[in-house]
């Protein structure tokens, strides 16, 4: 039983991400989507909260979106897998739940 | 410029593509544009994520529009203030925007930098300086 969490709102605009990542438990996974993206940039005000749960939580992000943005894979935070939609969906079915931080 | 120009400054704070502020803001300037106004924008918090370079919306199917702050200066819109702060807490520095240039008509027609990066407080003395503040 593990859960597939999603954060779609940038971590400087709102408390999604840094809710996310305390309720989040050993073994779910969190995928950053949409403007939640920019929570992977390496050397951020937020960057260290990031780092510090990537041994128990398995955290990805979604590729499109950081291409979007324009936020180069070289500059994600170590740690952090990039997923693209097909691994969206391997996420959403691997895990039991899936919970949304809008 | 006319005497009676009145001095506008839109303040964008929203990254784009996650919600529709940003690229309504720039409709809106470029709109705005027609009227001779005397026109400043100001990118502060998320909104420095606007113009950042290498942006690829193929995968997302949403139309790019970062390359039409580009076109800006065809439009005298050439003052463009990026605050520091907000670059830096995002981890991003003036090397990760796109470069955004203006011909000088007064200057021979030399090209010029449209991004000025400003500090938290020159901003705030830029907000204050104002007529109409536009936020989105």
């Amino acid at each position: 039983m593990s859960t597939l969490h999603t954060v779609n709102k940038s971590p400087f605009s709102t408390q999604s991400l840094v809710s996310c990542l305390g309720h989040a438990k050993d073994g779910d996974t969190v995928l950053l989507i949409e403007d939640g993206v920019y929570g992977a940039i390496s050397q951020s005000g937020i960057s260290d909260a990031i780092s510090a749960r990537a041994t128990e939580v398995n955290l990805c992000v979604l590729q499109p979106d950081l291409e979007a943005r324009g936020v180069d894979a070289a500059k994600v935070v170590e740690g952090v897998n990039l997923v693209d939609y097909s691994g969206f969906v391997e996420l959403a079915a691997k895990h039991s739940l899936t919970q949304a931080w809008l | 410029m006319e005497n009676d120009a009145k001095r506008f400054l839109y303040v964008n704070r929203k990254a784009p593509y996650g919600t529709i502020y940003a690229l309504e803001s720039l409709e809106v300037v470029l709109i705005g544009a027609a009227f001779e106004q005397n026109v400043s924008l100001a990118f502060l918090d998320d909104g420095v994520f606007q113009l950042t370079k290498g942006q690829d919306t193929q995968g997302i199917g949403v139309k790019n529009f970062s390359p039409t702050y580009r076109a800006l200066g065809d439009y005298d819109v050439n003052k463009l203030y990026v605050e520091k702060e907000s670059l830096e807490e995002r981890g991003l520095s003036v090397d990760d925007l796109q470069e955004i240039t203006y011909e000088d008509e007064d200057d021979d027609w030399e090209e010029k930098p449209s991004i000025n990066i400003v500090s938290r407080s020159e901003m705030a003395d830029i907000m204050a300086n104002q007529d109409v503040v536009l936020s989105f």
